[in-house]
């Protein structure tokens, strides 16, 4: 399990790494679906079954495929220039990321080992109605304003996107 | 496996941070937001292990907010390129003093 785990985590590493670094747009998506899909795993080893589903569905399938068109549809798929900033700003950009680093490191490192009650709620509720009921149950009856907000908020998204991106005729 | 789950989750964050602020190409600048996203989403799958299953409802609502982000902001990206026939985000200087 825990081996698992580290190779997984270091998937995901590499893969975020990849999208940083790689020189052409097709790259960096690749090395992202790496990643999404590495980030599936450690989610299945947390027992979130349901998103790990969903996350390689709509995350590395969906999502990853709508930058592939746009990369396609504007052609940017030979775009191998170097476009990493230089000088002043990556040594600032290393200072910004050092500092999180560095204050979430501490903070991780004063609470220790973690653990909570959540663990065996959420194992009985998944024995009890399925991976899918677990989280399906709290959706429709506690969660179910937010979660018909996000349908309009999807239907928001859609009239916006075609608004912004046809032609003006 | 909580702690490690939120260790690995702040190094992707750090690293998608680090994306964002070094890259000039648009399209790979979105795709470190969204890796930022999922490291979120990581922290919060873990600690839905520690309080109940309330963290991943969370990351239900994130994923489908991060959908309907990649939807208007490739959109908003598409349309830019119109304009400045590039996505390097140096061109865009419209608001620069």
């Amino acid at each position: 399990m825990s081996i698992l785990f580290y190779v997984f985590a270091g998937l995901a590493i590499g893969g975020a790494v990849g999208v940083v670094m790689a020189k052409s747009p097709v790259g960096s998506l690749l090395f992202m679906v790496t990643t999404l899909a590495a980030m599936a795993g450690t989610f299945v080893l947390l027992e979130a079954h349901f998103l790990a589903a969903i996350q390689i569905i709509v995350y590395a399938g969906a999502i990853m495929v709508l930058f592939l068109f746009v990369i396609m549809l504007l052609n940017l798929g030979h775009d191998y220039q170097k476009d990493l900033r230089g000088g002043a700003f990556a040594v600032l950009s290393f200072g910004v990321i050092g500092g999180i680093a560095g204050l979430l490191a501490r903070q991780l490192g004063a609470t220790g080992s973690l653990s909570g009650p959540g663990a065996g709620a959420i194992d009985a509720a998944i024995a009890e109605h399925g991976a899918l009921g677990a989280i399906a149950e709290p959706l429709y009856t506690t969660y179910v304003v937010p979660f018909e907000i996000t349908g309009i908020l999807l239907l928001v998204a859609i009239v916006g996107a075609l608004v912004l991106a046809k032609r003006e005729v | 496996m909580i702690t490690e789950s939120l260790v690995l989750s702040a190094i992707l964050f750090v690293i998608g941070t680090f994306g964002v602020l070094v890259r000039r190409n648009a399209i790979i600048m979105f795709l470190c937001i969204e890796l930022q996203l999922n490291a979120v989403n990581l922290s919060l799958v873990a600690f839905s292990r520690m309080w109940g299953i309330e963290g991943q409802l969370f990351v239900f609502f994130v994923m489908t907010v991060a959908a309907a982000e990649a939807a208007v902001g490739l959109a908003i990206i598409i349309s830019i390129f119109r304009h400045y026939e590039t996505v390097n985000v140096d061109s865009f200087n419209l608001l620069k003093w």
